[in-house]
């Protein structure tokens, strides 16, 4: 077993002195930011991408996978005490674990959900540790066209699939690879939408983006809406289940795990799907169907075990393939431009110390946040007291660290202020974000893989349609846009 | 006539608009006369189509009634006393930055938006913006090596 020994090697990076305060400090952060309603660890590992100018890539990568599991703890936290949804994938959670709550079980509610996060997580990881290295070696085959074709589904899954209408996703899309445009084109040496300014000929940073569009964005319209102040529900101790929890939670643990690896996995990533689905299947499997609404255990530990599960899954694709289907993985992505490492299929072996020592950190950051959550449940809750003008003030005052950090130029600020105008206005009218953000970092990929395609085949288009893996990909995305256009005129028929 | 004034419809004109003006840059991108298979262009042209297109369809779909938001998003009123708070903390923040450094602009910033939200005391709001923006200044700045303007405030401490 050669994943084995190399997981092995992981570990013992992971476990340096070093590797483990970043897990745990990612971690902790990400708890935090999870539990915080409003942030989430796209906008926080855009914050931190500075970080890359000054550890070594090995760490600054445990830190953001940290984030990024931390926050799917942290974000559960908040919907069953606080009944706000931070994220689509988290309704469910908010539905049932809220009622669990309100009827003095949040210890039992919070308990079910970092367990199975745990269970979830640890599963997810343990997939992903096995997915990817055959599917890097699959990958290995592709050409520059099958590349794109890749790319083309993964456009048309994260905007057309996910997200409530097909055409405010590609819209977003579009905006966002326009966004992606701006800058010297590299293989030809020409400005293109730089409107004359010499700030934007290195193009738009994926910060001012990132934190345009979901800090200013929601800020702007939390701000325009009437302040209502929502009841936290307060949690006595530490979270715990009797052994009756336990029993009724242990398999939808499982089966949600099983459920969302695989919705995570493929390129029409998104946790929301899976989540429904794990609920409604524990519905029907349970002896006691008439408790879902009201309360039933089973309801938040399926749902939570397929968010996090997802959350592993959407790894695979970025790690094997370097194709982020969520925001959080375009942002990861885009970290490894800076450090002038190559995000493909080549990865793994071109850093397998990198990328085995993330892995064996996931492994490791899934059981210190268990710790942290479970005892420490409480301490977490508490944040949920912070008044909300100190919260967004807060906020705003680190979107300019940010911004501001990059090349200190108010031009900075001012984008991030008319792209925080575009999130507001996004946000008020149902677009979906993630979209954008993935067009602006995967664009450049789709645009480059495209030339040396037509380079290839000496400008002949056909070579999209000919090579069999480039085809099926292309009536796969071209199926996944169709499919809920029918599905939806059916409907109305 | 009534259905066209929705902001849905206005928002579609928005998405022709922001294709329209790509469109028009497209055109101005110097095609350089070395050799490519695909310039610089074709994508460019591709992303500007896309958002003319979609926002065409938006807005049949908004004449046609087939887009409205959902009933808490049209029936609440805008909170335009917040929103102008806010506004005033931003460009507030983006003129004064540069003269009087990180830390001033910041704490103007910090409330001016916890007014936003409802706070009634500034002065506790700009004591707590202080130590917070000093915070992040010499915590989480110095740490990850980023220069943030510093004003004379900064030099000072």
């Amino acid at each position: 077993m050669e994943t084995l020994s190399l997981l092995a090697d992981g570990f013992a990076v992971a476990l340096q002195p070093m590797n483990l305060m970043w897990a745990l400090v990612g971690v902790t952060l990400g708890t935090a930011i999870g539990v915080l309603p409003g942030l989430g660890p796209a906008l926080t590992i855009a914050l931190l991408l500075p970080i890359t100018f000054s550890v070594p890539a090995t760490a600054a990568f445990i830190l953001f996978a940290g984030i990024y599991y931390g926050a799917m703890y942290g974000g559960s936290t908040t919907s069953i005490l606080l009944n706000t949804p931070g994220e689509s994938a988290t309704i469910i959670t908010a539905l049932e674990g809220h009622k669990m709550a309100k009827k003095g079980r949040a210890a039992a509610a919070l308990a079910t959900a970092a367990i199975g996060s745990f269970v979830a997580g640890t599963i997810g990881t343990l997939g992903l540790t096995f997915v990817a290295p055959p599917l890097v070696e699959f990958a290995l085959r592709f050409g520059p066209a099958d590349y794109f074709s890749l790319m083309v589904v993964a456009f048309v899954a994260v905007s057309a699939v996910l997200g409530s209408s097909v055409l405010r996703g590609l819209t977003a899309l579009s905006f966002g690879i326009l966004l992606g445009l701006v800058g010297i084109d590299l293989q030809t040496g020409q400005a293109r939408f730089t409107f004359g300014l010499p700030e934007l000929l290195d193009g738009i940073n994926v910060i001012v983006v990132a934190v345009g569009l979901f800090a200013v964005g929601e800020t702007l319209y939390l701000a325009s809406r009437p302040k209502t102040e929502a009841t936290v529900i307060r949690l006595q101790g530490r979270a715990g289940m009797t052994k009756e929890d336990w029993r009724r939670s242990w398999k939808p643990w499982l089966r949600g795990s099983f459920l969302g690896f695989p919705f995570g996995a493929l390129p029409a990533g998104g946790a929301e799907v899976p989540t429904f689905v794990s609920y409604f299947l524990e519905k029907k499997l349970s002896k006691t169907p008439e408790e879902f609404g009201h309360g039933a255990i089973e309801g938040v530990a399926g749902p939570e075990a397929a968010n996090n599960a997802s959350a592993a899954g959407v790894l695979v694709p970025m790690l094997a393939l370097g194709l982020p289907t969520s925001a959080t993985a375009a942002i990861m992505l885009s970290a490894f431009q800076s450090y002038g490492i190559n995000p493909g299929p080549l990865l793994l072996q071109s850093q397998p110390e990198l990328v085995w020592g993330l892995i064996a950190s996931l492994y490791v950051g899934n059981v210190m946040l268990l710790l942290l959550n479970l005892p420490l449940a409480g301490l977490w809750a508490k944040i949920l007291t912070i008044p909300s003008p100190w919260l967004y003030g807060g906020i705003l005052v680190f979107a300019t660290i940010g911004t501001y950090g990059i090349s200190q130029s108010w031009v900075d600020l001012v984008l991030l202020y008319l792209i925080g105008a575009i999130g507001y206005l996004m946000r008020r009218f149902d677009f979906p974000a993630a979209p954008a953000v993935i067009g602006m970092i995967l664009g450049p990929f789709a645009e480059q893989e495209f030339r040396r395609a037509m380079t290839i085949s000496a400008g002949d288009l056909t070579t999209f349609v000919t090579r069999p893996l480039s085809l099926t990909l292309l009536i796969i995305a071209m199926l996944l846009l169709v499919t809920p256009l029918i599905l939806r005129a059916r409907k109305s028929a | 006539m009534d259905r066209i004034r929705k902001p849905e419809a206005l928002l579609a004109l928005g998405v022709i608009a922001l294709g329209l003006l790509a469109l028009y840059e497209t055109t101005r991108i110097p095609v350089s006369p070395m050799y490519a298979q695909v310039g610089p262009t074709l994508v460019a042209y591709v992303a500007s189509a896309l958002l003319i297109g979609l926002g065409i369809a938006l807005l049949v779909q908004s004449w046609r009634g087939e887009w409205t938001s959902a009933p808490e998003e049209t029936e609440v009123r805008l909170d335009s006393r917040a929103l102008g708070w806010l506004l005033l903390g931003l460009v507030l923040n983006i003129g004064l930055i540069g003269p009087l450094g990180f830390i001033p602009a910041s704490v103007l910033l910090f409330a001016c938006t916890a007014r936003a939200f409802g706070s009634t005391r500034p002065a506790r709001d700009a004591l707590i913006g202080f130590v917070f923006s000093a915070t992040a200044y010499f915590g989480f700045a110095q740490l990850l090596g980023i220069n943030i303007g510093a004003g004379l405030l900064e030099g000072w401490i």
